[in-house]
């Protein structure tokens, strides 16, 4: 095994489980017609349903259903044509019914698993135990009064997926890896956005540690872990922690921590014995959650190509290794730009300027890929450009730069700028003897010193402004310098 | 001329197509015997504007034919329906101050139908309590008193103003919610006659919520036929309520005088309990006697669980509202002590806002739910429900209706069983079965006690088979011929 972690008794093995929480895309909540947009003023999108007002029930919304079960399908995962809300009670202020509902003991879906890519190469399968339906709560702003706080009801209602993992990680990259698997399957299915900015991906993680081959430890929870960043630094500190107190001869307190991202550090919240009893219960209000095989399969119909099969299709289609292809299906959007890019043009060169040259600039400028001012089509037009000749490998980088900034079509900008690459051996060979006469020592110097020859192609790069064919530069430097014929 | 409030429903409803009096003439009459009847406190809320204003909109509608089947009747409402801009209390402290920015679907119905709001009904505090004692607002004072002892006596509970209101002759029917009998057990107490709707007949959209499973609206009113025209304005499928039914609607009204010829009536011998009085033995008797005599027949037949239904309804009715009532919590309506820790604000807020029984109740439910006592209470009960619903779909394999005393004994005086629950609790023994399987029930008054106080018989029926209780009722009235309060002595002069 190569995850494990050295302490001062020897060896030792993170094991880790993770829940995601993950708001499901639709127009309205789980349990009323409100809207669910992002970024709306305080209280704004809250029904009386939502507000916990007497006398109103809640509506199951059948999108949310929908969403759920393609969610569980695309989780490899048993979906259960039978199950149950809860309530799940307890008081806080941004709670307005003063119980969550959820599944508890019936959830939606059932076991399933997903393979996650390692290193490129590796691939491990990491096993979901359940996946179930709940609403999220209000939230709390502290910040508002110096002695009040606020409650903004908007998103109490939302649909939220609860995924939970079985504890099959051993590593931080691990638990990314399959935090980012699961995002991304949702984002292929259109049913969650996974955007962690803006909450609508949340994780909690459970942490134990042990020595291989022992029962496992006692675990920790840390709670809302924001970004994947953060969930690395926060396994990584937590597994040290419980190694440390292990190996200082205490026990580990069963507890729920909080990790602090300024100082990456996790600190206790509450301990298991100040554990809340949620009193689970069906809720009377909610009749079971009944479906057909037929309506499962009718989903199962509308799942679109999902990363694992896309991955092998790319291999197989494109000719691609894993590892590229890998790269390419990681994000939906990353492997719908290839797609168009790659209709019609060297589908290797393209998914190389995807990882390289388009990469850095998106990330220089803190751009998606669906926000690249070089569209695919055009990032196609480009490699062709390069492939039959008509510009060389290293203009293209200059011109996909004036792409990146204007957007625009790369034939126009070749042809305004004049940057055809130039290939017309008499031509070449001007430059060339210009260069050699007026660079005699160098001349000379390249008898002893055989790798000056980069410096004279250079000079011949430089004074074609990088148009010149590198193949003829070669040619005509060794005819000329080296054979001297 | 007599007052028009002593019309009962149908009669104010074929006088005012008749046009014999107006829709304005009819509520003027029953405002001023709602308010020469404060004494019984049966109201929590009086609405005479709204009914006035409403009245001459109705009267513009008879006059143009264009009026609804209720049009121009003043009905009264237990102040557990939220009523859009009129203060809706649950008779609770918690929401003494709360005014519903919404409307209930089955006072919304009414309303369509062209029933008018005479006022918010007191009852038992958020419906827990067999004898109105338990509202913020104080007892209503049942109508009826003895023939001997002119102490005030209970209406039951918890639609206690519901069913008084009526009785006094105060509007010409009125809304009640039955979770365990409290539509039944009070019309029981007070001479009317009580429905129980198969639960998911009526909607509980906007009816402030005790027991979710079990909660069901219903009607109350000085006969039969009212009864079931009032029920039938009341109905419909409600796509805000999951559990409402899409079942058709019947012309409920049809059933009323029915052939009960062949049919099979149902004697449950448990609810035979030891030291059951003589009267209600009697009038169980003549019950058995009036149906046989107009063609039905009578069999004896077993619900095995029935000792089991009153423990079991005091789990799982307490159980969710311990979690229906957790929304009052002083954040966003309704009462609230402010404090400088959120902790304390819910303490203080639900210790002052809520009384000794509802109190009581919230613990038994949090008990119950609790994680090490769920199984064994909690998830027993669900079990014991699910026997006791086999029992009812066995028994109705064989009958069509059963025939059982409404309640154990005739209404007891104020303070008589208040602090004692448990003997309280024991009153609806004969009412828990049919929440618990959420069959239709209705209470019919059928004689007096030797005190001269009304007794009450219960028929419970098939599932959406309110139209052969309606049909059967009919017949005990007839043959009863009970009635109703003539010695007014609570008018204030």
């Amino acid at each position: 095994m190569s995850n494990l972690l050295k302490g001062k008794t020897g060896d030792w093995e993170i094991v880790i489980g993770i829940e995601i929480h993950a708001q499901i895309i639709s127009q309205s909540k789980l349990f009323s017609g409100s809207s669910t947009l992002f970024g709306s003023e305080h209280n704004t999108q809250v029904s009386f349903v939502d507000a916990g007002m007497p006398g109103m029930l809640p509506v199951i919304n059948s999108v949310c259903i929908e969403q759920a079960v393609k969610t569980g399908l695309g989780l490899n995962a048993k979906i259960n044509n039978f199950s149950i809300f809860d309530r799940k009670n307890y008081f806080y202020p941004d709670l307005p019914q003063g119980y969550q509902i959820s599944q508890f003991e019936q959830p939606i879906v059932g076991n399933g698993e997903i393979m996650i890519d390692l290193d490129g190469n590796t691939i491990k399968k990491v096993r979901i135990e359940r996946l179930h339906l709940e609403q999220d709560a209000g939230k709390s702003l502290h910040d508002q009064h110096p002695s009040y706080s606020y409650v903004d009801l908007n998103r109490s209602g939302i649909a939220l997926m609860e995924i939970v993992s079985m504890p099959d990680m051993s590593s931080a990259e691990e638990a990314q890896a399959y935090i980012k698997k699961v995002r991304n399957i949702m984002k292929y299915l259109q049913t969650c956005d996974g955007n962690m900015d803006e909450g609508s991906l949340r994780a909690d993680i459970n942490v134990s540690v042990r020595k291989p081959g022992n029962e496992l430890g006692i675990r920790c929870e840390i709670k809302n872990v924001n970004s994947i960043k953060f969930i690395g630094q926060a396994i990584e500190y937590e597994a040290k922690r419980q190694i440390d107190i292990i190996e200082d001869g205490k026990v580990i307190k069963q507890q729920t921590r909080l990790f602090d991202p300024k100082k990456g550090q996790t600190r206790a919240m509450r301990s298991k014995e100040e554990a809340h009893d949620y009193r689970y219960f069906p809720d009377p209000d909610l009749l079971p959650l009944v479906f057909t095989d037929e309506f499962v399969e009718s989903i199962r119909k509308t799942l679109p190509e999902l990363p694992d099969l896309k991955k092998q299709r790319f291999v197989d289609e494109y000719g691609l290794s894993p590892y590229d292809a890998g790269l390419l299906v990681s994000e939906k959007d990353t492997a719908d730009y290839f797609e168009i890019a790659a209709t019609g043009s060297n589908s290797k060169l393209v998914c190389n300027w995807i990882a390289g040259e388009l990469f850095s600039f998106l990330n220089k400028e803190n751009k998606r890929i669906d926000e690249s001012p070089v569209t695919p089509v055009n990032l196609g037009k480009l490699i062709n450009l390069i492939d039959n000749g008509t510009i060389t490998g290293r203009i293209a980088k200059d011109i996909f730069e004036m792409m990146f900034k204007s957007g625009d079509d790369p034939m126009t900008i070749v042809d305004s700028n004049n940057m055809r690459q130039v290939s017309d051996e008499g031509e070449i060979e001007k430059i060339v003897d210009l260069i050699i006469t007026s660079n005699p020592d160098q001349v000379k110097a390249l008898e002893i010193k055989p790798n000056l020859m980069g410096w004279f192609v250079g000079q011949v790069m430089k004074e074609t402004q990088g148009k010149a064919n590198p193949k003829a530069v070669n040619e005509i430097l060794i005819k000329k310098l080296i054979t001297k014929d | 001329m007599a007052k028009l409030n002593e019309l009962c429903l149908h009669e104010a409803r074929d006088g005012l197509k008749n046009k014999s009096f107006s829709s304005r003439e009819l509520i003027t009459d029953h405002i001023d015997m709602m308010e020469s009847s404060r004494s019984l406190n049966a109201f929590i809320t009086e609405t005479p504007e709204i009914a006035l204003k409403s009245a001459d909109s109705s009267d513009e509608k008879i006059s143009k034919n264009t009026n609804g089947p209720l049009e121009g009747l003043p009905i009264g409402v237990k102040d557990m329906f939220c009523t859009k801009g009129v203060l809706t209390t649950a008779s609770s402290k918690m929401l003494s101050n709360f005014i519903p920015p919404y409307e209930s679907t089955v006072t919304n119905n009414l309303w369509d139908n062209g029933a008018i709001l005479l006022g918010k009904l007191n009852n038992d505090e958020f419906a827990m309590g067999s004898s109105n004692e338990t509202s913020f607002y104080g007892p209503v004072i049942n109508p009826w008193i003895k023939n001997n002892d002119k102490s005030p006596l209970v209406p039951g509970g918890s639609s206690g103003g519901s069913a008084a209101s009526v009785a006094a002759h105060i509007g010409v029917g009125s809304l009640g919610t039955d979770t365990g009998g409290s539509i039944r057990q009070p019309a029981a107490f007070t001479g009317s006659v009580g429905l129980k709707p198969t639960y998911g007949r009526c909607s509980r959209w906007g009816i402030i919520a005790f027991a979710s499973s079990l909660d069901q609206a219903g009607p109350i009113t000085r006969n039969v036929k009212d009864n079931s025209i009032l029920l039938e304005s009341m109905c419909s499928h409600d796509l805000k309520d999951t559990t409402s039914s899409s079942k058709e609607i019947p012309n409920f009204e049809k059933a009323v005088g029915k052939s009960i010829k062949g049919l099979k009536v149902g004697i449950p011998l448990e609810f035979i309990q030891d030291g059951m009085s003589d009267e209600i033995l009697k009038m169980w008797e003549n019950g058995k006697e009036w149906l046989k005599s107009s063609g039905a027949e009578i069999f004896d037949v077993s619900l095995p669980h029935t000792k089991y239904a009153l423990p079991c309804y005091y789990i799982i009715a307490p159980a969710e509202a311990s979690s229906n009532l957790a929304r009052y919590d002083g954040v966003r309506f309704g009462h609230s002590v402010s404090s400088d820790d959120i902790n304390n604000m819910y303490e203080l807020t639900r210790s002052d806002g809520f009384g000794e029984e509802v109190k009581r109740r919230i613990m038994i439910g949090t008990y119950v739910l609790s994680s090490g006592y769920y199984d064994a209470y909690y998830l027993k009960a669900q079990k014991v429900r699910s026997l006791i619903s086999n029992d009812y779909n066995e028994v109705f394999n064989k009958v069509d209706v059963l025939l059982t005393p409404s309640t154990p004994n005739s209404a007891f005086a104020i303070n008589e069983k208040y602090d004692d629950p448990l003997s309280m609790y024991l009153n609806d023994v004969f009412t828990v079965p049919a929440n618990l399987a959420g069959l239709p029930a209705i209470s019919v008054p059928s004689s007096k006690d030797k005190n001269g106080l009304p007794l009450g018989l219960q028929l419970i029926g098939k599932p959406f088979d309110e139209e052969t209780l309606y049909s059967f009722a009919n017949i005990i009235e007839e043959s009863s011929s009970f009635e109703s309060i003539d010695n007014k002595w609570w008018l204030q002069k």
